[in-house]
């Protein structure tokens, strides 16, 4: 071993490099895939075995508003909290990949149209009884029926018909759905006992963890599940505990007085300060998530393609991560998909920023040169509003008049956002291509809230759902993001990171683009030293 | 009947009055707001089949005027609902967040009233001469910066370089006193920080006003020691202001220390109450502008009997 791998393989052993970080570095070092990995496994074992303690967390978006009702979760200390005390069917891994937990395995049949959940045996819930398949569907009933009111509803839409079937779960679709097992791991569906129809927000599920004290907005406290299905997938501290600390500074501060041991929601700007300073380490993975700002493609004047190209073409994506996320993200190119998701097509080509071109589209626009009035609230994403002004410069470069109209967080999402012809807003993403797309960009979605109606566009996305060869899959996909690229509504300047902090006296910490926190898992996949 | 219990009595059904018009007040000011609790919710993630479903759950499609009276019905049998948003009992968790609400106050208010008071004896002892000034000027310098910049920077050197306190204030039932103690030092050493000149600087004034009588300067010809006369004949007599000022920064100490809350994450009702505005839980914003408002009134009546009681010419009118 040279002396560069030994360095990556102590650095590996201290949880400081993810497996995927030291398999691509060590190949970059010469050493073959399958060496590589299983030096990264005799390097990290000795580290691994350590469990017991406390582990704290301090997280940024929860309130005392928070039930621990899995339907109605919607921010990340609730989201924290699923992820402890319940466990979904399937799940997905730091790769993308599906990983088997409440279910044991699946089956399609040959049309994507019916599914079969094979489901665990032996899983105890925290109340002592045992769970079975019927838990398993009267869960997914409540998240789907008629009165249902959960955050999941969306993509239940698709299932026709659930029954149980034996030890399995079988799912028939309304139409062909090839990602529906990514849409199964959804965080909301976590198994309950009687699929949580007696009482959905006691806070009992078949997690790593049981629940001690629930303050909402103040704190949660957890325990390990001594039951815990997975002996080696389960809690690695005697006790976790969530702290809710929504302001930023006090959240930072609290790292550092170590009173807590990992924060989420760095601010871009002190990110940088923070990683200097002793005892605390940044932890930053591209997401899933972007900030945007929507035209409403079948309102005047945006419902003149030329228009919406001028503006595409006026705003500076590489200013704006440089500025607004301080190098934390990567730059966006008009579609909401970017090399977080499987199948994406990499040699779509990137826009640029180019105010002659810009002006050009402008002018065969023949807008009349009225100011064109963007809406934008910090509360929208963070820095939303200098990112705002920051188009307001590089459009007046091309001759584009914008007004920004600021306006107040409180309200945004239900006065601003999908009512407001063209406003700043934010996605977090979605496991899979399908997801998103279906969600905000099929003519008939809900949340379309670019205005973006392509019935070739909504043809390709079916075909798609129901095509399992994924080399079509991944072409098709190509075809649609470059639809909304040079058609929609939406300028998309960049993906932003997860940003994390983690104190040195926690190791084994893992980056993981489905969420912040390691999605969620850190009480379980990490130690202390 | 004593025209003080008669005073008392009507003091108090005025309050009540007042009570029952500040609960229409912030009834008809939830109306106002855009958006329902139902869209606050489910937030981004609300289709309007859901959005239907939750709002028929949470009765909201009954006109405003009749929930607000089952609301009132239901509120004067002591029985303040449950939250909307996430169906807890409100009267057991409003309790909590008021206890703690009152925790921080009082021991706030214990360190920052007799500070005051007493800079506020010694600054009129040494009336232009340095001490007065300095303590003018320290109080008045803590007064003017923003409390959630003082916070961070007794945040960053205290707790965060020396590592003497906690920077997260968060206290709960599994702590002892003592804990429970350690835990708000900060928060309560910037809300002193805060009150402390409105409090001095009244009671300076109020001393000194009463310094110029003719009494004082007979006290003095009887060769009484400055502190004595200050302590004896002036503060009896410059109560009333004093009392007044008390009760307004207390009153402040409850209702308006959120940003303190937030900056040191300290479980009170003023995140709490942000928290099921910004939700539209109007029960949850009911009850606790209920508690404000009765916080407000009930020390604004203390102050007016206190003042009654010090002033003999008011204790027995003619």
């Amino acid at each position: 071993m040279n002396n560069e791998l030994k360095y990556l393989a102590g650095k590996a052993a201290k949880g400081l490099v993810s497996r995927r970080e030291f398999l691509g570095r060590a190949g970059a070092l010469g050493v073959t895939a399958s060496v590589a990995n299983s030096m990264f496994a005799s390097a990290t074992k000795a580290a691994s075995h350590k469990k017991g303690g406390h582990l704290v967390q301090g997280v940024g978006g929860g309130e005392s508003t928070n039930t621990l009702d899995p339907a109605l979760t919607a921010s990340s200390v609730p989201f924290l909290n699923l992820r402890l005390f319940g466990d979904t069917l399937l799940g997905t891994d730091a790769n993308g990949q599906l990983d088997m937990r409440l279910a044991e395995s699946f089956e399609a049949s040959a049309d994507a149209q019916t599914w079969r959940f094979k489901i665990r045996k032996g899983v105890e819930f925290h109340n002592g009884k045992t769970m079975t398949p019927d838990d398993v569907l009267k869960t997914m009933e409540r998240h789907s029926n008629d009165e249902a009111k959960s955050g999941a509803n969306g993509i239940m839409k698709g299932i026709d018909e659930m029954s149980v079937d034996g030890d399995n779960l079988v799912l028939k679709l309304t139409a062909p759905s090839a990602d529906l097992p990514y849409l199964i791991a959804d965080y909301h569906l976590i198994v309950q006992p009687n699929g949580g129809m007696d009482n959905p927000a006691e806070g009992v599920g078949t997690g790593a963890y049981i629940l001690e004290a629930d303050e909402p907005g103040v704190r949660h406290l957890w325990k390990a599940n001594p039951n815990y299905w997975n002996a080696d997938g389960g809690a690695s501290y005697d006790s976790t505990e969530v702290l809710v600390i929504n302001d930023a500074t006090a959240r930072t501060a609290a790292l550092q007085s170590g009173q807590v041991h990992m924060i989420n929601r760095v601010d871009p700007k002190v990110a940088g300060l923070i990683d200097r300073a002793p005892g605390v380490s940044i932890q930053n993975v591209a997401g899933r998530g972007h900030y945007v700002f929507i035209m409403h493609a079948d309102t005047a004047p945006f419902d003149n393609n030329e228009l919406r190209m001028a503006l595409k073409l006026s705003i500076n994506r590489a200013d704006m991560v440089d500025k607004i996320l301080r190098g934390y993200g990567s730059i966006g190119n008009d579609m909401p998909i970017n090399k977080a998701y499987p199948l994406f097509d990499a040699s779509i080509p990137q826009r640029e920023y180019d105010a002659a071109k810009a002006a050009e589209h402008y002018k065969k626009s023949g807008h009349d040169g009225s100011p064109i009035i963007l809406r934008v609230a910090d509360g929208a994403f963070p820095g939303a509003v200098d990112a705002a002004a920051l188009f307001q410069e590089s459009a007046r470069a091309a001759g584009i008049p914008l007004e920004i109209k600021r306006e107040p967080n409180d309200g945004y999402w239900s006065e601003v956002w999908n009512k407001q012809p063209f406003c700043a807003s934010y996605w977090g993403g979605r496991p899979v291509q399908d997801q998103m797309y279906s969600t905000a960009y099929l003519s008939s979605a809900d949340w379309n809230d670019t205005r973006f109606k392509d019935p070739e566009f909504d043809a390709l996305l079916n075909k798609a759902k129901g095509e399992l060869d994924n080399d079509k899959r991944k072409a098709l996909y190509s075809k649609m993001g470059m639809m909304v690229r040079d058609t929609g509504g939406l300028i998309c300047p960049m993906f932003n990171d997860f940003v994390d902090a983690v104190s040195d006296k926690v190791q084994g910490y893992e980056s993981n683009p489905n969420a912040e926190l390691m999605d969620g898992f850190a009480a379980m996949r990490t130690h202390l030293a | 009947m004593h025209p003080i219990f008669k005073l008392v009595v009507q003091r108090v059904a005025l309050s009540l009055f007042l009570l029952l018009a500040a609960s229409v007040m912030i009834f008809i000011g939830t109306q106002i707001l855009p958006g329902d609790v139902a869209q606050s919710v489910l937030g981004q993630s609300a289709t309007p089949e859901t959005l239907a479903n939750l709002r028929k759950e949470l009765g909201l499609y009954d006109p405003p005027v009749t929930r607000y009276f089952n609301w009132l019905f239901a509120a004067l049998q002591g029985d303040l609902g449950t939250a909307l948003t996430n169906g807890r009992d409100i009267g057991e968790s409003l309790g909590k967040r008021l206890n703690n609400t009152l925790f921080l106050a009082f021991w706030a208010a214990i360190v920052a009233v007799p500070l005051a008071i007493f800079l506020g004896l010694v600054a009129v002892r040494y009336q232009n001469r340095w001490p007065d000034k300095l303590i003018s000027g320290v109080t008045l310098t803590s007064i003017s910066i923003p409390e959630f910049l003082i916070g961070y920077v007794v945040m960053y050197f205290v707790a965060v370089k020396l590592g003497w306190f906690s920077s997260v204030a968060m206290i709960n039932d599994s702590m002892t006193f003592l804990m429970k103690l350690n835990a708000i030092a900060l928060p309560v050493f910037v809300l002193t920080l805060v009150v402390l000149a409105h409090m001095m600087r009244m009671t300076r004034a109020a001393i000194l006003n009463v310094m110029q009588s003719a009494y004082i300067e007979t006290a003095e010809l009887k060769g009484l020691s400055m502190f004595t006369i200050i302590r004896k004949h002036a503060f009896p007599n410059a109560i009333a202001p004093i009392v007044n000022v008390v009760m307004i920064n207390l009153a402040y100490l409850v209702v308006g220390v959120v940003v303190v809350e937030v900056v040191f994450v300290y479980p009170g009702m003023g995140q709490y109450l942000v928290d099921h505005v910004a939700k539209r839980d109007v029960p949850v914003v009911q009850a606790c502008g209920l508690i404000f408002a009765a916080v407000y009134i009930g020390l604004n009546l203390v102050a007016d009997l206190v003042s009654i009681l010090s002033n003999p010419r008011l204790r027995h009118p003619k």
